[in-house]
């Protein structure tokens, strides 16, 4: 099948303006501007079934639709912070189809009226941002951004924004207050980005593969795309593979994939060939999946992935095999959160600290089995108690590690004189 | 030397991204203009940019400290960012960054003799598939090396060691 968001390995040459528009690049916003009332794209949209592929899965058109028509000026942000370990899938399509995303952007600011828009690119993708503002100046030239667009009366600016090492700006409300000058903090909600978003204005915050449909379903229909992949889980994805695997990447599949063949069929087995282990299925803020045959054989669709105990998030998957121990990965799991939790909150600043604190103890052998029960009532202990999702994620792989490789944390493995 | 004065054009066009009366959004791309120079930000800086944006010296400075990539000291003029995070460890990121840091004569977190290379361990970078991977800060910016093997690392660092040099 034909690439639909990774287009560039078809079209090598899809970067460049002219060749995109050769391809249908930009029909599909002229055709929203021109023909279609906002409301309608949203419509399309929300009938598409396509849901935001930056992890949390809600409805996008259904997003769309929350933003009040009495309350302006309207935002559209581009979520291009994506600094989940193991995903890595919004820098290619940003790198290598700038275009497709673009339009997305364009698109979305239409339909929920929106005449500025902002791409927040975490700080370390300084060339990429380079590269976009590069495409957003041609698009100027070229008349398909700015004012009076195609005739009408409806103008748009598309601007980019560059953090600056902050995991926790990929939550959208942190993400605002960092646009604003702050700190990336997230902010209580209600009131949600919707109503009070960029400057305390309506806005929609969309991660780059989400926009980077839209132009496919204005173009093709909603009904086109959700032939696309399965039951609840319409259209395409970008699976980042990465870990013990011979060919890491990004993989564009339909829903419904199995990780057996994502692993061998498409990334070429595991390092070693040695047996998979534990599977993370939404990059380090996953639960930990035990990697037998049921697991092998589960599609990677919404609901499917939720009967292993864990979610499909951002589709980030990261391979363990039987070489690692998993108290060695939920410690680097623990340190990258207690590293970017933003300290906000208590349960999610002090647990991260508490939870490196035992988990080191463990590594070190000191009353292992104790301080393993410790370490996730800790973990419990921060689960439904943060403002965000950051301290919720910074307990998945530890309990999940704990309660399914219970072998991995045996005191007489570990060593130590207390065990 | 304000930025203003010394960098016109730049400011011009950071500050018309943001919306009048909304101008503190420019405190970060003006963080970044701030450190091109010496690699970090002066505390002339941090009193510039707040006059320039109506706000506290003490708001510039808590975004200086919250975000990883603005610096309040001198460092290397080259910040190697070497990721250690899960993916890139289970490629062999941690051996990589010993590595590197034996060839260097230096621990994490130092700075070569010289005053040229800083090697750092960082949060993950987004290019998990393509370890052992890297960034360069610099003033200048931030650029990426992947796929990287201790022979092209060593090579990248003389070519640094050299155009670093010129500059001076």
């Amino acid at each position: 099948m034909a690439y639909l968001l990774l287009r560039h390995r078809d079209i090598p040459d899809i970067g460049k303006l002219d060749v995109y528009q050769k391809k249908g690049g930009f029909e599909a916003f002229k055709k929203a501007v021109t023909s279609l009332k906002p409301q309608e794209v949203t419509d399309m949209v929300k009938a598409s079934g396509l849901r935001g592929r930056g992890g949390a899965g809600f409805p996008t058109g259904v997003k769309w639709s929350f933003i009040p028509n009495n309350i302006w000026p309207h935002y559209v942000v581009a979520n291009a912070d994506e600094s989940e370990p193991g995903t890595f899938k919004d820098r290619e399509i940003m790198e290598c189809n700038p275009f497709q995303f673009l339009e997305g952007v364009a698109i979305a600011a239409y339909a929920v009226g929106a005449n500025a828009a902002y791409i927040y690119l975490r700080g370390e993708f300084w060339t990429v941002a380079a590269i976009l503002d590069k495409k957003i100046a041609e698009l100027e030239k070229a008349g398909l951004l700015g004012d009076k667009l195609f005739g009408s009366e409806y103008s748009l600016r598309i601007y980019t924004h560059l953090g600056a090492g902050a995991y926790i700006c990929g939550e959208e409300t942190a993400l605002l207050e960092s646009i604003e000058g702050k700190r990336g903090q997230p902010r209580i909600r209600p009131p949600f980005p919707a109503v009070y978003g960029l400057y305390g204005k309506p806005t929609v915050v969309n991660n780059v593969e989400t926009l980077a449909n839209i132009p496919l379903i204005v173009e093709n229909g909603a009904d086109w795309y959700k032939s696309l992949g399965t039951a609840d889980s319409a259209g395409v994805k970008i699976f980042s593979l990465s870990g013990h695997v011979n060919q890491p990447g990004n993989y564009e599949l339909p829903f419904g994939t199995t990780y057996r063949e994502l692993i061998y069929k498409y990334g070429g087995g595991v390092t070693g060939d040695r047996p998979v282990k534990a599977i993370m299925s939404a990059g380090a803020s996953s639960a930990m999946i035990v990697a037998d045959d049921k697991a092998l054989d589960t599609p990677m669709d919404y609901a499917s992935v939720r009967t292993l105990g864990a979610d499909l998030g951002s589709a980030s998957v990261i391979v363990i095999n039987d070489s690692v121990d998993l108290d060695w990965v939920i410690n680097k799991t623990i340190h990258f959160f207690k590293h970017e939790s933003c300290g906000k909150c208590t349960p999610c600043r002090e647990g991260t600290y508490w939870m490196l604190h035992l988990i080191e103890r463990i590594e070190r052998g000191e009353d292992v089995k104790a301080n393993t029960e410790l370490l996730h009532n800790v973990a419990r202990q921060i689960q439904n108690k943060c403002l965000c999702p950051l301290g919720e994620f910074s307990t998945m792989a530890v309990t999940t590690a704990i309660e399914r490789f219970p072998a991995d944390f045996e005191p007489s493995r570990l060593g130590g004189s207390h065990g | 030397m304000s930025l203003a004065d010394k960098y016109p054009q730049e400011v011009k066009k950071i500050m018309a991204k943001y919306p009048p009366e909304q101008k503190r959004s420019a405190v970060m791309p003006l963080l970044y203009l701030a450190q091109r120079d010496e690699g970090f930000v002066t505390k002339a800086a941090l009193e510039d940019i707040a006059q320039m944006l109506d706000i506290t010296s003490t708001n510039v400075a808590e975004i200086v400290g919250f975000y990883t990539l603005y610096h309040d000291q001198k460092a290397g003029k080259y910040r190697m960012q070497v990721c250690t995070d899960l993916p890139c460890a289970l490629r062999g990121a941690d051996k990589f960054l010993q590595e590197l840091c034996g060839n260097l004569g230096v621990k994490v977190g130092e700075t070569t003799p010289d005053g040229m290379i800083t090697v750092e361990a960082v949060m993950c970078l987004a290019g998990c598939d393509k370890a052992p991977m890297f960034q360069v800060q610099s003033g200048e910016g931030i650029a990426y090396h992947e796929n990287m093997t201790m022979d092209k690392t060593m090579e990248l660092v003389a070519a640094l060691r050299k155009s670093g040099q010129e500059v001076k």
